[in-house]
């Protein structure tokens, strides 16, 4: 009888303690694995740049949405004219940058001009190259003369590589961000955090967090482990999906499923013999299981796709069928081929785990119908020098292909799986000059079957985003439409 | 002494200019485009050569080689090519991490290893010596990560009494980055402690059963007092040896145990610059470490001097 009341006590003390909690907590500390090598979303293609930066202190013209939807960021309106080669931008009034300084026109126009200059270090400077000129009409309008119509401007403008910066601080840009949105740079303890504090004169709706770190922890037990002990409030893009379950089951946490924009593939040599032929790309696509592949790299997430193509994008096509799992099928194409197996083919693996693990499950498939898939792990260094540019000395690499909409790759002969099909070249060409948009997702699905009925990869899945959180977080993102973890939205719940 | 301590002193110039030119070699054919990685899968060729040129990557290798020593002996060790941070303070700020927790492991693995050691070495072929010796037996065999991870699941996740990782910096407070030091220490020092209480009890033993000890006790002192006053500082050379050695270790080598706690020391920093290929970065905190070791081995060769006055002479 004299548990009661303590228990009675406790519980209300406890109650107490968690309301109080709640109430104040107004921070976040959100893990994630790659520490950014420095701040400049303009000057390098690190990923980990834009998770910190994009939109929480740097923000462009235009924006992603949370649905990969592009809507008004700085430019708050734009008028296109008739020719679509005049885009005309409406500034929003009153918007300063994080050191005081107003931003206007002129910094528009430093931004993008610099972005596209001759010795400008822009990893996507290919983003800019329509631009004709960029003139700043008056302190709030911006005008952007394009050498052709480009129905992807707006979208090109969304991209963290442009945003907008000022000429008053670009010269520490690397360590001290200064930019214009809801957060603004505090510190960074090299090795292990960043923090960003919110913004008071922010000039749209203001951040709900007062304060947030980021957090780099690249093992992936440590994740875990920082997770479960509740060191960290949210881990984006969670890297052991194996792990998963256990922070379902736990009412602590919750776990968000999303999709990414990385279409994970098999890609294939297109130049190299017997793989120039075909018949053989279509035998491999047919060797594959991607169930199976999903299941055991993945642990079941994942979206299986059978061209290059986001599923969540409206004009994607399910073609999946074009590439059914039939060992057998695979085998006697292989013989009307005429090709004597077993063929021997070099498959480079980067360090991620769908990669190396999805290698092992792809080489044992290809096995069973007479190829030889010689597994060898590589680094990304080693990756981009051997695989991805100079000889290209590779039969077979796995990789997911993260840049959204980027099915204009295979418009690109010299591009590293080397497919040549100037049909296709000239339907993208096409496509880059029309804004009608029923003809433009005409055109999306018909290089969607052509990729596929060319077998140019073997297409295996949508990679997914893992986000866990502590019950409570609200406002993340569960898709990732570019790479960035906006944390503009987020908050905790009563 | 003197004599000892510049013949010392050449053998270790002559280490470091040795191990600056394998470094370098070695860095230099390491494959992969420290331009290709920052800039990434879109890059264009004109992107790529600004900025090369930037980053210096044009010269001749003589001509780097030269700027980079150079610039090491006036103190300058260049600029990170991902961070664009001078490297000094980067391995400063690195430094503030990887030196303290090596101090706290070392001590720690000191204190727990000299009396065991010592009891186990007085006890001879008693349960205790025999307690001891299994017990650091499954010390040596245990690697340290894994018992890491198991201080992280008992202490940290189900205990909560600790963080999982990560470093406060000291700014936060004292206590408050023991705190976090503590566990990667305690995984640090647990199967140095057994190694080093190996040694010292094995040459306890040695030195019990030399004459001296033999003639001290004739004279009368009772077995504690001649193991405390004539055989323990005779014991101390292969000891010093090994703790000059665990000290190295532990400076250069923490980067698995710096993984698993997410600590921002100077294995990690290694680590991340090996795979963003900045090489500089390598270049100089490698230098450094070696540095640091071939210090280490000096001021172990200046101790045995000081305990042993016949190598004084010589």
């Amino acid at each position: 009888m004299t548990f009661k009341p303590l228990t009675a006590g406790l519980a209300s003390v406890l109650a107490l303690s968690a309301t109080m909690a709640l109430a104040e907590k107004t921070d976040l500390v959100l893990g994630m694995q790659l520490e950014p090598p420095h701040l400049d979303p303009t000057s390098a293609a690190a990923g980990a740049i834009d998770s910190v930066v994009y939109s929480n202190v740097f923000e462009g013209l235009t924006r992603f949405g949370p649905d990969g939807s592009v809507g008004p960021g700085l430019a708050q309106s734009w008028d296109i004219s008739e020719d679509g080669k005049t885009y005309t931008f409406h500034l929003a009034e009153g918007v300063k940058f994080h050191d005081g300084t107003t931003m206007d026109a002129e910094d528009v126009k430093f931004s993008l001009d610099r972005a596209r200059a001759e010795d400008s270090a822009n990893a996507q400077k290919a983003l800019f190259a329509g631009i004709e000129s960029v003139e700043a009409t008056d302190p709030q309008t911006v005008t952007v003369m394009l050498k052709n119509p480009d129905g992807n401007f707006l979208f090109n403008m969304a991209w963290g590589d442009a945003v907008i910066v000022a000429p008053e601080s670009i010269d520490n840009i690397k360590t001290t961000p200064i930019g214009t949105g809801a957060f603004m740079f505090d510190s960074w303890a090299q090795g292990d955090r960043i923090e960003l504090k919110k913004n008071p004169e922010y000039w749209g709706t203001p951040a709900m967090l007062d304060a947030v770190t980021f957090k780099f922890i690249s093992d992936p037990t440590a994740a875990f482990n920082a997770m479960m002990a509740e060191d960290l409030d949210v881990f984006a893009a969670f890297p052991a999906p194996e792990n998963l379950p256990q922070f379902d089951a736990d009412p602590r946490f919750k776990v968000l499923i999303g999709s990414t924009e990385g279409e994970t593939i098999l890609a294939m040599n297109n130049k190299m013999p017997p793989l120039d032929n075909v018949k053989v790309r279509e035998a491999v696509a047919h060797a594959i299981n991607r169930q199976d592949i999903i299941d055991g790299a993945m642990f079941g997430y994942g979206t299986p796709i059978g061209t290059h193509f986001a599923p969540h994008h409206p004009d994607y096509l399910d073609l999946t069928g074009l590439s059914e799992y039939d060992p057998e099928k695979s085998k006697a194409l292989l013989a009307e081929a005429g090709v004597t197996t077993p063929v021997k083919l070099k498959m480079t693996l980067p360090p991620p785990s769908y990669a190396r693990r999805g290698g092992e499950i792809v080489a044992a498939q290809l096995r069973a119908v007479g190829i030889e898939a010689e597994i060898e792990n590589v680094e990304w260094a080693q990756w981009l020098e051997t695989t991805f540019r100079g000889a290209h000395d590779f039969g077979f690499t796995i990789i997911s292909h993260t840049e959204p909409l980027d099915i204009n790759i295979y418009a690109r002969p010299d591009y590293y799986f080397q497919y040549d099909n100037p049909e296709l070249q000239k339907l993208m060409e096409d496509l880059s000059v029309e804004s009608d948009p029923a003809k433009r997702s005409e055109m999306l699905k018909t290089a969607q079957t052509t990729i596929a009925e060319d077998y140019v990869n073997a297409y295996l899945f949508q990679l997914p985003l893992h986000t866990v959180a502590k019950t409570g977080v609200e406002g993340l993102w569960i898709n990732a439409p570019t790479q960035a973890a906006d944390v503009t939205g987020v908050s905790w719940s009563e | 002494m003197l004599r000892y301590t510049l013949s010392r002193l050449l053998s270790l110039s002559i280490s470091l200019a040795v191990a600056s030119l394998v470094i370098f070699l070695v860095i230099e054919i390491l494959p992969g485009d420290p331009a290709v990685l920052m800039l990434g899968v879109n890059a264009q060729e004109d992107t790529l050569a600004a900025l090369r040129d930037q980053l210096g990557l044009n010269g001749s290798m003589l001509t780097r080689y030269v700027d980079w020593v150079g610039g090491m002996l006036v103190g300058d060790f260049g600029t990170s090519y991902t961070y664009r941070t001078p490297v000094a303070d980067m391995v400063g700020d690195r430094l503030w991490v990887s030196l303290p927790l090596a101090i706290y492991a070392l001590t720690l693995s000191t204190v727990i290893a000299f009396p065991a050691g010592i009891w186990a070495a007085s006890r001879r072929g008693s349960a205790a010596d025999v307690g001891v010796m299994g017990i650091t037996q499954l010390g040596v065999a245990i690697p340290n990560f894994w018992f890491a991870m198991l201080m992280v699941v008992v202490f940290a996740v189900n205990l909560r009494w600790f963080s999982a990782g990560g470093f406060p910096g000291w700014d936060e407070g004292f206590w408050v980055s023991i705190k976090a030091l503590t566990l990667p220490a305690v995984a640090l020092a647990l199967p140095q402690a057994s190694i080093l209480a190996r040694v010292m009890r094995s040459a306890l033993v040695d030195t019990l059963s030399e004459d001296f000890v033999r003639t001290a006790r004739a004279k009368g002192l009772t077995r504690s007092q001649a193991l405390w006053r004539h055989a323990l500082r005779n014991a101390l050379i292969p000891v010093l040896t090994i703790i000059g050695m665990q000290f190295a270790f532990l400076l250069a080598g923490g980067i698995i145990i710096e993984n698993v706690f997410f600590l921002p020391g100077l294995g990690r920093l290694i680590f991340q610059a090996i795979s963003a290929r900045d090489l500089i970065v390598v270049e100089s905190v490698v230098m450094l470490l070696v540095f640091a070791v071939v210090m280490v081995n000096f001021m172990v060769e200046i101790a045995y001097a000081l305990v042993d006055p016949r190598l004084r002479r010589r």
